[in-house]
């Protein structure tokens, strides 16, 4: 009896010890989320925690008139739709004939596949390449050469794997050639898989930045991440100089930054509740060893 | 003797009328990885050259010391010595800190006897993995700023004083530190509560008749059946003890804590990108990746010696 009790208390405390974490996650983004709707007197006298003091959404409405913004979000939601089509196309048509073992030269495919991932150039090597192909500074630069990830492939071609041989086998009996059999048998059968890894590079192309800092000098290219990152610089500066006592603080701009912040984030909190249906078998599968 | 030839070659006419296709397939990706992975590779040798704009790089003329100037140059150069510094205690640190974390979330959330609260404390754990760095920093930013954040805001009005968690360099590292297992803690549990779940029952339901507690379970089961994820995770990270991220130190830094948050991959791009000394930061980077590659190796090899698996 004195036992089970016992276990009942420290099953509160590893409760408790888990709330802790949720707030923890949740306080940056709830303060973020009330600082965005604040007014920004309020967020001069310091009145803001996690509840929005002067409700409004004028942080919001310039962000939305800002002609700058809006073009990169538009952007950035094209550049993402492509980048998650070739990357898709790409890592099927890596990992789909793999699978096949009778394939001849497949060992030495696998293997100067797999040395990418221990072994790479660096990014200067990288940057002459694409200079000398031309592509610096060209769109391009932000689809093509980090389209393939040879991490996703494999976890694609695990799930391809999975996939009873049995079925291909007849499908060729009946006189199904590879490419048919793939969009026929195994294209279908691997939607989980499609979904995860689509969200997964989609996710990757949102958040990222830096092959646009260093291989996209053309504003108007630039991805919202980097935008973002100009943005909350430029007034980190102002900030920087307040502390030092140079300038007076900014009421506006920090309601702003807020806002901005928030337009990045809102994407990814619309497609998590579908990522989350699938990650977990994704990043699983990719801990199967080959 | 001319039979089998005639065998050979009808049976690899039919091989490659079956799956030629699979090759049409494959030469695509084949051909990105030749391109992207391994040409650059072929602009290595800029690392031993004397870079010029008007050449390529097989034209290029050797650099002095055998070609090992740049390399010369780079440990003469302190940016770079503190860059390399900067990279392995940030790199260490984050380990030493970073790498217990999940394991310890992963035996709580085991632990945790409310299914319904597991799964939210799951979902909410998870999502802060797919934020960007830049997202976070502005979101940090704002959290932790010296007068206006709401951290401070807080410890002010519980009467203490405000704490530069961005803009003194030590308090950078530990924020530095604290935001990359904030971001990534729950996403690296995933792995874990997946070994988990491939635990005999009957090791906890035996356990139970012989009287064992909760601690015991964990020391005695959870632990070791945990073992092989966790050497396996530890070799990779190991791995990239001298690897060096760029968008958590670049997002993360400012000007008032450049002293250590300038890692090697901020130097090549300020060096190389911004700076257009090409044969430096190309030597620079060489030097890390060889590093990488033999670290891993290492690692790798220390695991099998404790008889691990190791990663291949």
């Amino acid at each position: 009896m004195i036992k089970s009790r016992r276990t009942r208390t420290t099953d509160y405390i590893i409760a408790f010890v888990c709330l802790l974490l949720i707030i923890v996650c949740l306080l940056p983004m709830l303060n973020i989320l009330a600082r965005s709707l604040s007014s920004s007197e309020a967020l001069v006298r310091n009145e803001v925690m996690l509840w929005p003091k002067g409700l409004n959404l004028n942080a919001y409405k310039l962000v939305l008139t800002d002609s700058k913004y809006t073009w990169s979000l538009g952007w950035t939601a094209i550049l993402t739709v492509i980048c998650t089509f070739v990357s898709m196309t790409m890592t099927t048509l890596c990992a789909y004939p793999l699978t096949y073992t009778q394939l001849k030269g497949r060992r030495f495919f696998n293997t100067l596949i797999l040395f990418t991932m221990y072994f790479s150039a660096g990014t200067i090597p990288n940057y002459l390449l694409y200079k000398d192909l031309g592509i610096l500074n060209h769109p391009l630069v932000l689809i093509i050469p980090n389209s393939l990830s040879v991490f996703y492939m494999i976890i694609m071609r695990t799930f391809f794997y999975s996939i009873p041989e049995s079925l291909r086998e007849s499908a060729e009996i009946d006189g199904a050639g590879p490419f048919r059999i793939l969009t026929s048998i195994y294209l279908p059968l691997s939607k989980p898989v499609i979904a995860t890894l689509s969200l997964f590079y989609a996710v990757g192309r949102w958040n990222g930045f830096s092959d646009a800092l260093m291989f996209m000098n053309n504003r108007v290219y630039h991805p919202i991440q980097l935008l973002l990152y100009n943005i909350l610089n430029s007034i980190t500066a102002i900030e920087v100089a307040t502390q030092e006592g140079f300038a007076s603080a900014p009421g506006l701009s920090d309601t702003l930054q807020a806002a901005t912040v928030m337009f990045a984030t809102i994407p990814i909190l619309l497609v998590y509740p579908w990522l989350q249906r699938y990650f977990i078998a994704g990043a699983t599968l990719g801990a199967i060893k080959d | 003797m001319e039979k089998t030839w005639a065998d050979r070659r009808r049976s690899m006419a039919n091989y490659i009328r079956k799956y030629w296709s699979l090759y049409l397939m494959l030469s695509i990706p084949l051909a990105y990885f030749i391109i992207f992975r391994y040409i650059p590779m072929t602009y290595i040798q800029i690392a031993f050259k004397r870079y010029s704009i008007i050449q390529s790089p097989w034209e290029m003329p050797w650099a002095a010391n055998n070609g090992f100037e740049y390399f010369l140059r780079a440990f003469r150069n302190l940016d770079f010595l503190y860059a390399l510094r900067n990279t392995l205690m940030l790199n260490f640190l984050d380990l030493l800190a970073g790498f217990p974390a999940p394991i310890i979330l992963a035996l709580l959330l085991n632990e945790l006897a409310f299914p319904r609260f597991k799964r939210i404390t799951q979902s909410v754990a998870y999502m802060p993995h797919f934020l960007s760095w830049i997202i976070i920093a502005g979101m940090a930013k704002q959290l932790f700023a010296p007068t206006s954040g709401l951290i401070n805001i807080a410890l002010n009005r519980m009467g203490f004083d405000s704490i530069p968690f961005l803009n003194d360099p030590a308090h950078w590292v530990g924020t530095y530190l604290f935001l990359g297992i904030w971001r990534n803690v729950g996403w690296n549990t995933i792995i874990y509560l997946a070994a988990l779940t491939s635990i005999n029952p009957e090791l906890y339901e035996a356990s139970a008749i012989d009287g064992a507690g909760r601690m015991q379970n964990i020391r005695y089961i959870t632990l070791p059946s945990l073992r092989p994820t966790i050497i396996t995770l530890l070799i990779l990270n190991l791995g990239h003890i001298l690897s060096s991220e760029f968008d958590r130190p670049f997002a993360l830094s400012n000007p008032l804590v450049n002293s250590v948050s300038n890692v090697i991959s901020i130097f090549v791009y300020r060096y190389g990108i911004r700076g257009l000394q090409f044969s430096l930061t190309t030597a620079v980077g060489l030097f890390q990746s060889v590093i990488c590659v033999i670290f891993l190796f290492a690692a790798n090899a220390l695991a099998k010696r404790f008889g691990e698996r190791g990663i291949w």
